[in-house]
Protein backbone atom coordinates (compact mmCIF):
# COMPACT_ATOMS: atom_id res chain seq x y z
CA UNK A 1 0.00 0.00 0.00
CA UNK A 2 2.94 2.47 1.10
CA UNK A 3 4.17 1.86 -2.37
CA UNK A 4 1.18 2.75 -4.27
CA UNK A 5 0.62 5.67 -2.19
CA UNK A 6 4.24 7.29 -2.71
CA UNK A 7 3.86 6.54 -6.42
CA UNK A 8 0.49 8.30 -6.98
CA UNK A 9 1.19 11.37 -4.48
CA UNK A 10 3.59 12.94 -7.14
CA UNK A 11 1.27 12.83 -9.86
CA UNK A 12 -1.67 14.50 -7.30
CA UNK A 13 1.08 17.59 -6.55
CA UNK A 14 1.99 18.00 -10.15
CA UNK A 15 -1.54 17.65 -11.23
CA UNK A 16 -2.65 20.53 -8.22
CA UNK A 17 0.18 22.59 -9.08
CA UNK A 18 -0.80 22.72 -13.05
CA UNK A 19 -4.20 24.05 -12.19
CA UNK A 20 -3.23 26.02 -9.72
CA UNK A 21 -1.03 27.76 -12.64
CA UNK A 22 -3.28 27.47 -15.45
CA UNK A 23 -6.24 29.59 -13.32
CA UNK A 24 -9.17 27.32 -12.20
CA UNK A 25 -11.51 26.61 -14.31
CA UNK A 26 -14.02 28.91 -16.64
CA UNK A 27 -11.98 31.73 -16.15
CA UNK A 28 -9.19 31.18 -18.53
CA UNK A 29 -11.35 29.09 -20.64
CA UNK A 30 -13.50 32.34 -21.15
CA UNK A 31 -10.46 34.14 -21.93
CA UNK A 32 -9.43 31.97 -24.35
CA UNK A 33 -12.69 31.99 -26.42
CA UNK A 34 -12.69 35.66 -26.78
CA UNK A 35 -9.33 36.41 -27.98
CA UNK A 36 -10.48 33.84 -30.31
CA UNK A 37 -13.58 35.55 -31.40
CA UNK A 38 -11.72 38.76 -31.98
CA UNK A 39 -10.24 37.34 -34.92
CA UNK A 40 -13.57 37.35 -36.95
CA UNK A 41 -16.05 40.32 -36.58
CA UNK A 42 -18.19 40.95 -38.69
CA UNK A 43 -20.84 43.91 -39.29
CA UNK A 44 -23.67 42.15 -40.05
CA UNK A 45 -25.52 45.05 -41.22
CA UNK A 46 -26.99 42.79 -43.82
CA UNK A 47 -28.86 44.53 -46.66
CA UNK A 48 -32.24 42.24 -45.54
CA UNK A 49 -33.04 40.73 -48.83
CA UNK A 50 -35.61 38.29 -48.08
CA UNK A 51 -36.13 36.59 -44.43
CA UNK A 52 -37.19 33.30 -44.93
CA UNK A 53 -39.89 32.13 -42.54
CA UNK A 54 -38.98 29.33 -40.15
CA UNK A 55 -40.45 26.78 -37.89
CA UNK A 56 -42.72 28.59 -35.50
CA UNK A 57 -40.90 28.02 -32.45
CA UNK A 58 -37.34 28.30 -33.83
CA UNK A 59 -35.59 31.17 -31.89
CA UNK A 60 -34.27 33.11 -34.72
CA UNK A 61 -31.54 35.48 -34.45
CA UNK A 62 -31.96 37.73 -37.32
CA UNK A 63 -28.28 38.50 -38.41
CA UNK A 64 -27.76 34.93 -39.49
CA UNK A 65 -30.95 34.61 -40.68
CA UNK A 66 -31.13 36.36 -44.09
CA UNK A 67 -30.92 35.52 -47.54
CA UNK A 68 -27.86 34.98 -49.98
CA UNK A 69 -24.44 36.80 -48.94
CA UNK A 70 -24.10 40.28 -50.93
CA UNK A 71 -20.42 39.26 -52.43
CA UNK A 72 -20.87 36.53 -54.89
CA UNK A 73 -17.71 34.47 -54.95
CA UNK A 74 -16.74 34.00 -58.79
CA UNK A 75 -14.91 30.71 -60.03
CA UNK A 76 -12.27 29.34 -61.13
CA UNK A 77 -12.06 28.36 -57.57
CA UNK A 78 -8.84 25.46 -56.67
CA UNK A 79 -7.70 23.47 -53.50
CA UNK A 80 -9.94 20.94 -51.18
CA UNK A 81 -12.97 22.58 -49.26
CA UNK A 82 -14.60 20.18 -46.26
CA UNK A 83 -18.18 20.08 -45.67
CA UNK A 84 -19.85 19.25 -42.91
CA UNK A 85 -23.67 18.52 -43.49
CA UNK A 86 -26.64 17.50 -41.73
CA UNK A 87 -27.10 13.46 -41.47
CA UNK A 88 -30.43 13.92 -43.47
CA UNK A 89 -28.46 15.58 -46.46
CA UNK A 90 -25.93 12.28 -47.10
CA UNK A 91 -27.18 11.07 -50.43
CA UNK A 92 -27.78 14.68 -51.69
CA UNK A 93 -25.04 16.75 -50.57
CA UNK A 94 -22.85 13.31 -52.01
CA UNK A 95 -24.29 14.11 -55.03
CA UNK A 96 -24.04 18.19 -55.10
CA UNK A 97 -20.53 17.69 -54.20
CA UNK A 98 -19.73 15.88 -57.04
CA UNK A 99 -21.58 18.21 -59.20
CA UNK A 100 -19.56 21.07 -57.75
CA UNK A 101 -16.15 18.88 -57.96
CA UNK A 102 -17.26 18.75 -62.26
CA UNK A 103 -18.05 22.47 -62.44
CA UNK A 104 -15.11 23.36 -61.08
CA UNK A 105 -11.91 20.88 -62.18
CA UNK A 106 -9.28 20.65 -59.83
CA UNK A 107 -11.59 21.24 -56.12
CA UNK A 108 -12.01 18.46 -53.99
CA UNK A 109 -14.74 18.15 -51.30
CA UNK A 110 -14.34 16.15 -48.56
CA UNK A 111 -17.88 15.69 -46.44
CA UNK A 112 -18.55 14.32 -43.33
CA UNK A 113 -22.28 13.75 -41.96
CA UNK A 114 -23.79 13.60 -38.64
CA UNK A 115 -26.12 15.00 -36.37
CA UNK A 116 -26.19 18.57 -36.85
CA UNK A 117 -25.40 19.15 -33.13
CA UNK A 118 -23.06 16.64 -33.52
CA UNK A 119 -21.22 18.65 -36.01
CA UNK A 120 -21.60 22.02 -34.09
CA UNK A 121 -19.58 20.50 -31.24
CA UNK A 122 -17.04 19.26 -33.40
CA UNK A 123 -16.52 22.91 -35.44
CA UNK A 124 -16.82 24.30 -31.63
CA UNK A 125 -13.84 22.15 -30.49
CA UNK A 126 -11.81 23.11 -33.73
CA UNK A 127 -12.62 20.79 -36.24
CA UNK A 128 -11.10 21.82 -39.47
CA UNK A 129 -14.55 22.40 -41.77
CA UNK A 130 -15.06 25.10 -44.43
CA UNK A 131 -18.69 25.19 -44.81
CA UNK A 132 -21.68 23.56 -42.23
CA UNK A 133 -25.34 22.96 -43.20
CA UNK A 134 -27.36 22.54 -40.47
CA UNK A 135 -30.79 20.56 -40.55
CA UNK A 136 -32.43 23.65 -38.44
CA UNK A 137 -31.52 27.52 -37.64
CA UNK A 138 -31.04 26.34 -33.90
CA UNK A 139 -27.77 24.16 -34.50
CA UNK A 140 -26.47 26.96 -37.07
CA UNK A 141 -27.70 29.84 -34.28
CA UNK A 142 -24.71 28.20 -31.62
CA UNK A 143 -21.95 28.76 -34.53
CA UNK A 144 -23.42 32.34 -35.05
CA UNK A 145 -23.31 33.43 -31.42
CA UNK A 146 -19.77 32.10 -31.15
CA UNK A 147 -18.77 34.20 -34.45
CA UNK A 148 -17.47 30.91 -35.62
CA UNK A 149 -19.79 31.50 -39.19
CA UNK A 150 -18.27 34.19 -42.09
CA UNK A 151 -20.39 36.45 -42.64
CA UNK A 152 -23.98 35.20 -42.36
CA UNK A 153 -25.93 31.84 -43.04
CA UNK A 154 -28.40 31.73 -45.47
CA UNK A 155 -31.24 28.87 -46.62
CA UNK A 156 -30.59 26.35 -49.30
CA UNK A 157 -33.72 24.20 -48.88
CA UNK A 158 -36.89 22.98 -46.61
CA UNK A 159 -37.98 19.31 -45.93
CA UNK A 160 -40.83 17.78 -44.02
CA UNK A 161 -40.96 15.11 -41.42
CA UNK A 162 -43.32 12.01 -41.77
CA UNK A 163 -43.78 8.78 -39.43
CA UNK A 164 -40.78 5.90 -40.18
CA UNK A 165 -42.06 2.17 -39.50
CA UNK A 166 -40.31 -1.13 -40.62
CA UNK A 167 -41.23 -2.09 -44.51
CA UNK A 168 -44.61 -3.81 -44.20
CA UNK A 169 -45.29 -1.04 -41.17
CA UNK A 170 -46.02 -4.99 -38.46
CA UNK A 171 -47.75 -2.81 -35.91
CA UNK A 172 -49.71 -0.72 -38.83
CA UNK A 173 -48.78 2.27 -37.41
CA UNK A 174 -51.99 5.01 -38.93
CA UNK A 175 -51.22 8.38 -37.28
CA UNK A 176 -49.16 10.18 -34.78
CA UNK A 177 -51.82 9.13 -32.70
CA UNK A 178 -50.48 5.38 -32.62
CA UNK A 179 -46.94 6.72 -31.66
CA UNK A 180 -48.32 6.94 -28.22
CA UNK A 181 -49.25 3.76 -27.86
CA UNK A 182 -47.58 1.95 -25.19
CA UNK A 183 -46.67 -1.18 -27.26
CA UNK A 184 -45.41 0.91 -30.47
CA UNK A 185 -41.75 1.48 -29.41
CA UNK A 186 -40.60 4.67 -30.54
CA UNK A 187 -37.17 6.24 -31.49
CA UNK A 188 -36.71 10.04 -32.07
CA UNK A 189 -34.08 12.05 -32.41
CA UNK A 190 -32.36 13.26 -28.69
CA UNK A 191 -32.33 16.36 -27.63
CA UNK A 192 -30.71 19.32 -29.71
CA UNK A 193 -30.66 17.20 -32.63
CA UNK A 194 -32.75 18.70 -35.08
CA UNK A 195 -34.96 15.93 -36.54
CA UNK A 196 -35.94 15.21 -32.69
CA UNK A 197 -36.52 18.55 -31.88
CA UNK A 198 -38.74 18.68 -34.61
CA UNK A 199 -40.97 15.71 -33.69
CA UNK A 200 -41.24 16.83 -30.13
CA UNK A 201 -42.69 20.26 -31.91
CA UNK A 202 -45.02 18.16 -33.99
CA UNK A 203 -46.51 15.60 -31.13
CA UNK A 204 -46.91 19.13 -29.02
CA UNK A 205 -48.87 20.62 -31.76
CA UNK A 206 -50.63 17.09 -32.64
CA UNK A 207 -51.40 16.82 -28.50
CA UNK A 208 -50.09 13.68 -28.33
CA UNK A 209 -47.51 12.32 -25.54
CA UNK A 210 -44.97 10.21 -27.43
CA UNK A 211 -42.73 8.31 -25.04
CA UNK A 212 -40.03 7.28 -27.22
CA UNK A 213 -37.81 4.34 -25.72
CA UNK A 214 -34.57 5.81 -27.16
CA UNK A 215 -32.88 8.78 -28.44
CA UNK A 216 -30.62 8.66 -31.19
CA UNK A 217 -27.95 11.30 -31.96
CA UNK A 218 -28.69 11.39 -36.24
CA UNK A 219 -31.81 10.85 -38.01
CA UNK A 220 -29.36 8.05 -40.09
CA UNK A 221 -29.37 5.95 -36.64
CA UNK A 222 -33.37 5.94 -36.05
CA UNK A 223 -34.27 5.00 -40.03
CA UNK A 224 -31.70 2.17 -39.53
CA UNK A 225 -33.14 0.82 -36.37
CA UNK A 226 -36.39 1.05 -38.20
CA UNK A 227 -34.96 -0.67 -41.39
CA UNK A 228 -33.98 -3.51 -38.34
CA UNK A 229 -37.12 -3.32 -36.93
CA UNK A 230 -35.90 -2.78 -33.28
CA UNK A 231 -38.31 0.16 -33.32
CA UNK A 232 -41.90 -0.14 -34.39
CA UNK A 233 -42.28 4.03 -35.44
CA UNK A 234 -39.84 7.25 -35.25
CA UNK A 235 -39.89 10.32 -36.79
CA UNK A 236 -37.72 11.67 -39.56
CA UNK A 237 -37.28 13.60 -42.87
CA UNK A 238 -39.39 13.03 -46.17
CA UNK A 239 -36.47 12.60 -47.74
CA UNK A 240 -34.76 9.72 -45.44
CA UNK A 241 -37.97 7.90 -46.23
CA UNK A 242 -37.74 8.36 -49.72
CA UNK A 243 -33.84 7.18 -50.18
CA UNK A 244 -34.48 3.96 -47.58
CA UNK A 245 -37.89 2.80 -49.24
CA UNK A 246 -36.30 -0.46 -49.97
CA UNK A 247 -36.49 -1.45 -46.28
CA UNK A 248 -38.72 1.36 -44.50
CA UNK A 249 -42.18 2.94 -45.30
CA UNK A 250 -43.27 6.04 -44.46
CA UNK A 251 -46.53 7.63 -43.10
CA UNK A 252 -47.29 11.25 -43.81
CA UNK A 253 -48.36 13.51 -41.29
CA UNK A 254 -50.71 16.30 -41.68
CA UNK A 255 -49.62 19.51 -42.51
CA UNK A 256 -51.86 20.76 -39.49
CA UNK A 257 -49.09 18.87 -37.50
CA UNK A 258 -46.16 18.82 -39.51
CA UNK A 259 -43.54 21.36 -39.62
CA UNK A 260 -41.26 22.77 -42.12
CA UNK A 261 -37.29 22.28 -41.51
CA UNK A 262 -35.47 24.68 -42.86
CA UNK A 263 -31.90 24.24 -43.96
CA UNK A 264 -28.93 26.94 -43.34
CA UNK A 265 -25.68 26.49 -44.63
CA UNK A 266 -22.95 29.18 -44.17
CA UNK A 267 -18.89 28.74 -44.83
CA UNK A 268 -17.08 28.70 -41.62
CA UNK A 269 -14.53 31.86 -40.01
CA UNK A 270 -11.89 29.32 -39.50
CA UNK A 271 -11.90 28.25 -43.09
CA UNK A 272 -8.52 28.80 -44.93
CA UNK A 273 -9.70 28.22 -48.62
CA UNK A 274 -12.94 30.72 -47.98
CA UNK A 275 -13.05 31.60 -51.49
CA UNK A 276 -14.15 28.09 -52.44
CA UNK A 277 -16.28 27.39 -49.45
CA UNK A 278 -18.39 30.32 -50.48
CA UNK A 279 -18.33 29.05 -53.59
CA UNK A 280 -19.65 26.29 -52.78
CA UNK A 281 -22.71 27.98 -50.40
CA UNK A 282 -23.38 29.23 -53.47
CA UNK A 283 -23.61 26.47 -55.52
CA UNK A 284 -25.93 24.83 -53.26
CA UNK A 285 -28.55 27.63 -54.28
CA UNK A 286 -28.08 27.61 -57.86
CA UNK A 287 -30.28 25.56 -60.44
CA UNK A 288 -27.76 21.81 -60.37
CA UNK A 289 -27.60 21.83 -56.76
CA UNK A 290 -31.17 22.82 -56.22
CA UNK A 291 -32.62 20.18 -58.74
CA UNK A 292 -30.75 17.18 -57.32
CA UNK A 293 -32.17 18.24 -53.89
CA UNK A 294 -35.66 18.43 -55.56
CA UNK A 295 -34.71 14.84 -57.06
CA UNK A 296 -34.43 13.31 -53.49
CA UNK A 297 -37.65 15.37 -52.06
CA UNK A 298 -36.74 18.22 -50.85
CA UNK A 299 -39.14 21.17 -51.09
CA UNK A 300 -37.75 24.85 -52.78
CA UNK A 301 -37.37 28.01 -50.86
CA UNK A 302 -40.75 30.04 -50.80
CA UNK B 1 2.38 13.39 -19.14
CA UNK B 2 0.61 12.15 -21.62
CA UNK B 3 -1.67 10.56 -19.76
CA UNK B 4 -2.27 13.19 -16.80
CA UNK B 5 -3.09 16.24 -19.51
CA UNK B 6 -6.40 15.09 -20.61
CA UNK B 7 -7.15 14.79 -16.87
CA UNK B 8 -5.48 18.17 -16.25
CA UNK B 9 -7.50 19.70 -19.68
CA UNK B 10 -10.67 18.02 -17.30
CA UNK B 11 -10.03 19.57 -14.22
CA UNK B 12 -8.84 22.97 -15.75
CA UNK B 13 -12.32 23.20 -17.54
CA UNK B 14 -14.51 21.92 -14.97
CA UNK B 15 -17.10 24.64 -13.89
CA UNK B 16 -16.17 23.91 -10.10
CA UNK B 17 -19.16 26.34 -8.75
CA UNK B 18 -22.09 24.70 -10.25
CA UNK B 19 -20.85 21.24 -10.12
CA UNK B 20 -23.17 20.12 -7.23
CA UNK B 21 -25.72 21.29 -9.19
CA UNK B 22 -24.89 19.39 -12.01
CA UNK B 23 -24.59 16.17 -10.12
CA UNK B 24 -28.01 16.89 -8.36
CA UNK B 25 -29.79 17.05 -11.55
CA UNK B 26 -32.37 14.78 -11.99
CA UNK B 27 -30.95 13.74 -15.36
CA UNK B 28 -27.51 13.30 -14.21
CA UNK B 29 -28.33 11.34 -11.21
CA UNK B 30 -30.50 8.85 -12.76
CA UNK B 31 -27.33 8.00 -15.15
CA UNK B 32 -25.25 7.59 -12.28
CA UNK B 33 -27.55 5.16 -10.44
CA UNK B 34 -28.00 3.51 -13.83
CA UNK B 35 -24.72 3.13 -14.57
CA UNK B 36 -24.03 1.35 -10.89
CA UNK B 37 -26.98 -0.78 -11.35
CA UNK B 38 -25.47 -2.18 -14.80
CA UNK B 39 -22.31 -2.16 -14.03
CA UNK B 40 -22.75 -4.50 -10.50
CA UNK B 41 -25.02 -6.63 -12.53
CA UNK B 42 -22.64 -7.07 -15.43
CA UNK B 43 -19.94 -7.89 -12.48
CA UNK B 44 -22.60 -10.60 -11.28
CA UNK B 45 -22.84 -12.01 -14.32
CA UNK B 46 -19.36 -12.08 -15.39
CA UNK B 47 -18.79 -13.95 -11.88
CA UNK B 48 -21.21 -16.73 -12.72
CA UNK B 49 -19.86 -17.57 -15.72
CA UNK B 50 -16.75 -16.16 -16.16
CA UNK B 51 -15.31 -17.99 -13.24
CA UNK B 52 -16.03 -20.99 -14.33
CA UNK B 53 -15.28 -20.32 -17.98
CA UNK B 54 -11.55 -19.27 -16.66
CA UNK B 55 -11.47 -22.26 -14.98
CA UNK B 56 -12.30 -24.65 -17.86
CA UNK B 57 -9.41 -22.85 -19.81
CA UNK B 58 -7.21 -23.14 -17.72
CA UNK B 59 -7.39 -26.53 -15.93
CA UNK B 60 -9.17 -28.68 -18.58
CA UNK B 61 -7.46 -29.59 -21.65
CA UNK B 62 -9.98 -30.22 -24.55
CA UNK B 63 -9.29 -30.24 -28.41
CA UNK B 64 -10.60 -26.78 -29.46
CA UNK B 65 -9.35 -25.03 -26.00
CA UNK B 66 -7.07 -22.42 -28.11
CA UNK B 67 -10.41 -21.47 -30.22
CA UNK B 68 -12.35 -21.40 -27.06
CA UNK B 69 -9.94 -18.51 -25.35
CA UNK B 70 -9.38 -16.63 -28.74
CA UNK B 71 -13.49 -16.63 -28.66
CA UNK B 72 -13.86 -15.33 -24.75
CA UNK B 73 -10.72 -12.66 -25.37
CA UNK B 74 -11.92 -11.42 -28.72
CA UNK B 75 -14.26 -8.71 -27.09
CA UNK B 76 -11.10 -7.00 -25.52
CA UNK B 77 -9.85 -6.15 -28.51
CA UNK B 78 -12.20 -5.66 -30.67
CA UNK B 79 -14.39 -2.34 -30.83
CA UNK B 80 -17.21 -2.37 -28.59
CA UNK B 81 -19.42 -0.49 -31.32
CA UNK B 82 -18.64 -3.81 -33.25
CA UNK B 83 -19.56 -5.46 -30.09
CA UNK B 84 -22.69 -3.91 -30.06
CA UNK B 85 -23.52 -4.36 -33.77
CA UNK B 86 -22.56 -8.00 -32.83
CA UNK B 87 -25.40 -8.18 -30.37
CA UNK B 88 -28.18 -6.67 -32.40
CA UNK B 89 -28.05 -9.20 -35.00
CA UNK B 90 -27.87 -11.49 -32.43
CA UNK B 91 -29.89 -10.65 -30.05
CA UNK B 92 -31.97 -7.71 -31.41
CA UNK B 93 -35.74 -8.23 -32.08
CA UNK B 94 -35.19 -8.94 -35.69
CA UNK B 95 -31.63 -11.30 -34.73
CA UNK B 96 -31.17 -15.07 -35.00
CA UNK B 97 -31.82 -15.74 -31.42
CA UNK B 98 -33.68 -12.15 -30.67
CA UNK B 99 -36.43 -13.29 -33.19
CA UNK B 100 -37.12 -16.51 -31.40
CA UNK B 101 -37.02 -14.46 -27.79
CA UNK B 102 -39.76 -11.85 -28.70
CA UNK B 103 -41.68 -14.27 -30.53
CA UNK B 104 -41.44 -16.83 -28.02
CA UNK B 105 -41.67 -15.21 -24.77
CA UNK B 106 -41.89 -11.61 -25.98
CA UNK B 107 -38.47 -10.74 -24.58
CA UNK B 108 -36.88 -7.49 -26.33
CA UNK B 109 -33.54 -6.93 -25.31
CA UNK B 110 -32.80 -3.47 -27.17
CA UNK B 111 -33.87 -0.25 -25.16
CA UNK B 112 -34.41 -2.07 -22.26
CA UNK B 113 -31.82 -1.88 -19.11
CA UNK B 114 -31.22 -5.67 -19.50
CA UNK B 115 -29.83 -4.99 -22.92
CA UNK B 116 -27.54 -2.26 -21.29
CA UNK B 117 -26.29 -5.12 -18.87
CA UNK B 118 -25.76 -7.58 -21.47
CA UNK B 119 -24.02 -4.87 -23.64
CA UNK B 120 -21.59 -4.19 -20.89
CA UNK B 121 -21.43 -7.98 -19.46
CA UNK B 122 -20.08 -8.41 -23.45
CA UNK B 123 -17.33 -6.57 -23.25
CA UNK B 124 -16.35 -6.83 -19.57
CA UNK B 125 -16.42 -10.08 -18.63
CA UNK B 126 -13.42 -11.68 -21.26
CA UNK B 127 -10.87 -9.23 -18.50
CA UNK B 128 -12.37 -11.76 -15.78
CA UNK B 129 -11.73 -14.51 -17.36
CA UNK B 130 -8.49 -13.04 -18.80
CA UNK B 131 -6.97 -12.78 -15.06
CA UNK B 132 -9.12 -16.05 -13.70
CA UNK B 133 -7.56 -17.93 -16.10
CA UNK B 134 -4.01 -16.56 -15.24
CA UNK B 135 -4.78 -16.97 -11.30
CA UNK B 136 -6.09 -21.09 -12.16
CA UNK B 137 -3.14 -21.61 -13.69
CA UNK B 138 -0.68 -20.11 -11.44
CA UNK B 139 -2.73 -21.53 -7.89
CA UNK B 140 -0.74 -24.37 -6.77
CA UNK B 141 -1.60 -27.48 -7.54
CA UNK B 142 -0.32 -29.14 -4.55
CA UNK B 143 -2.56 -27.83 -1.89
CA UNK B 144 -5.29 -29.57 -4.19
CA UNK B 145 -3.98 -32.54 -4.41
CA UNK B 146 -3.52 -32.80 -0.88
CA UNK B 147 -7.20 -31.69 -0.18
CA UNK B 148 -8.16 -34.17 -2.47
CA UNK B 149 -5.95 -37.06 -0.76
CA UNK B 150 -7.46 -36.27 2.40
CA UNK B 151 -11.17 -36.95 1.02
CA UNK B 152 -12.27 -34.16 -0.24
CA UNK B 153 -14.79 -34.07 -2.78
CA UNK B 154 -14.08 -32.00 -5.87
CA UNK B 155 -16.49 -29.43 -4.87
CA UNK B 156 -15.28 -28.80 -1.53
CA UNK B 157 -11.70 -28.82 -2.90
CA UNK B 158 -12.86 -25.67 -5.52
CA UNK B 159 -15.42 -24.03 -2.62
CA UNK B 160 -12.89 -24.58 0.51
CA UNK B 161 -9.27 -24.56 -1.13
CA UNK B 162 -9.07 -23.34 -4.50
CA UNK B 163 -11.65 -20.35 -4.66
CA UNK B 164 -10.24 -19.14 -1.41
CA UNK B 165 -6.85 -19.03 -1.80
CA UNK B 166 -7.58 -17.06 -5.38
CA UNK B 167 -9.58 -14.75 -3.11
CA UNK B 168 -7.14 -11.52 -4.08
CA UNK B 169 -7.18 -12.50 -7.68
CA UNK B 170 -10.81 -12.54 -7.38
CA UNK B 171 -11.31 -9.24 -6.17
CA UNK B 172 -8.92 -7.89 -8.84
CA UNK B 173 -10.91 -9.76 -11.51
CA UNK B 174 -14.04 -8.31 -10.28
CA UNK B 175 -12.50 -5.23 -9.84
CA UNK B 176 -11.07 -4.55 -13.34
CA UNK B 177 -14.37 -6.29 -15.08
CA UNK B 178 -16.66 -3.59 -13.05
CA UNK B 179 -14.57 -0.84 -14.33
CA UNK B 180 -14.53 -1.80 -17.68
CA UNK B 181 -18.71 -2.35 -17.50
CA UNK B 182 -18.47 1.42 -15.91
CA UNK B 183 -17.13 2.69 -18.80
CA UNK B 184 -18.87 0.78 -21.43
CA UNK B 185 -20.06 3.44 -24.30
CA UNK B 186 -19.83 1.80 -27.73
CA UNK B 187 -21.67 -1.49 -27.49
CA UNK B 188 -24.18 -0.15 -24.94
CA UNK B 189 -25.45 2.42 -27.23
CA UNK B 190 -25.72 0.54 -30.49
CA UNK B 191 -27.33 -2.59 -28.78
CA UNK B 192 -29.17 -1.12 -26.31
CA UNK B 193 -29.76 2.39 -27.35
CA UNK B 194 -30.02 5.76 -25.40
CA UNK B 195 -32.77 6.89 -23.10
CA UNK B 196 -32.47 8.03 -19.83
CA UNK B 197 -33.29 5.79 -16.61
CA UNK B 198 -33.72 2.44 -19.05
CA UNK B 199 -30.31 2.47 -20.97
CA UNK B 200 -28.08 6.08 -20.71
CA UNK B 201 -25.46 5.22 -18.49
CA UNK B 202 -23.06 7.42 -17.33
CA UNK B 203 -20.93 7.45 -20.75
CA UNK B 204 -23.54 7.63 -22.64
CA UNK B 205 -24.85 10.98 -20.55
CA UNK B 206 -21.47 12.58 -21.06
CA UNK B 207 -21.52 11.74 -25.07
CA UNK B 208 -25.41 13.65 -25.00
CA UNK B 209 -24.37 16.47 -22.93
CA UNK B 210 -21.26 17.09 -24.38
CA UNK B 211 -23.59 18.29 -27.31
CA UNK B 212 -26.06 20.26 -25.46
CA UNK B 213 -24.50 20.69 -22.24
CA UNK B 214 -20.64 20.78 -22.58
CA UNK B 215 -20.07 21.61 -18.39
CA UNK B 216 -22.67 18.79 -17.68
CA UNK B 217 -20.52 16.90 -19.63
CA UNK B 218 -17.26 17.41 -17.80
CA UNK B 219 -18.66 16.85 -14.28
CA UNK B 220 -20.02 14.04 -15.11
CA UNK B 221 -16.30 13.02 -16.75
CA UNK B 222 -14.47 13.81 -13.99
CA UNK B 223 -17.27 11.88 -11.78
CA UNK B 224 -16.10 8.84 -13.91
CA UNK B 225 -12.45 9.51 -13.60
CA UNK B 226 -13.07 9.67 -9.52
CA UNK B 227 -15.15 6.54 -9.18
CA UNK B 228 -11.85 4.71 -11.30
CA UNK B 229 -9.26 6.44 -9.72
CA UNK B 230 -10.37 5.40 -6.39
CA UNK B 231 -10.60 1.63 -7.60
CA UNK B 232 -7.63 1.80 -8.92
CA UNK B 233 -5.56 3.24 -6.88
CA UNK B 234 -6.96 1.16 -3.64
CA UNK B 235 -6.22 -1.87 -5.39
CA UNK B 236 -3.43 -0.93 -7.41
CA UNK B 237 -0.77 -3.31 -5.98
CA UNK B 238 -3.43 -5.95 -6.52
CA UNK B 239 -3.58 -5.55 -9.77
CA UNK B 240 -0.09 -5.25 -10.91
CA UNK B 241 1.57 -6.83 -8.11
CA UNK B 242 0.13 -10.31 -9.08
CA UNK B 243 -0.02 -9.48 -13.16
Amino acid sequence: MSNSRSRFLPIAVVLLAMVALTGVGPVSSAATKSTKAKAKTKSTAATAARPISAPSSAPITVASMTAPATTVPTPPFAGSITVFAAASLTASFTEIAAAFEKTNPGVKVALSFAGSSTLVTQIQNGAPADVFASADTNNMDKLAKARLIDGIASMFTRNRLMIVVPRGNPLRVQSLGDLAKPEVFVGLGAVGVPVGDYAREISARAGIDVKPKTLESSVSAIVTKAALREIDAGIVYVTDVAIDDYRVDGIAIPDAQNVVATYPIASLAASKNAATAKGFVTFTQGTIAQSILAKYKFLALK
Amino acid sequence: MFFTLPLVALLVRAPWGSALDIVREPAIRESLRLSLVCSFAATALSFVFGVPLAWVQARMSFPGRSLLRSITTLPVVLPPVVGGLALLLALGRNGIVGRWLFDSFGVRLPFSTAGAIIAETFVSMPFLVLSMEGAFAGSDLRLEEAAATLGASRWAVLTRVTLPNLRPALIAAGVLCWARALGEFGATITFAGNFPGTTQTVPLAVYQAFETNPPAAIVLSLVLVAISLTVLVTLRHRLVGRA
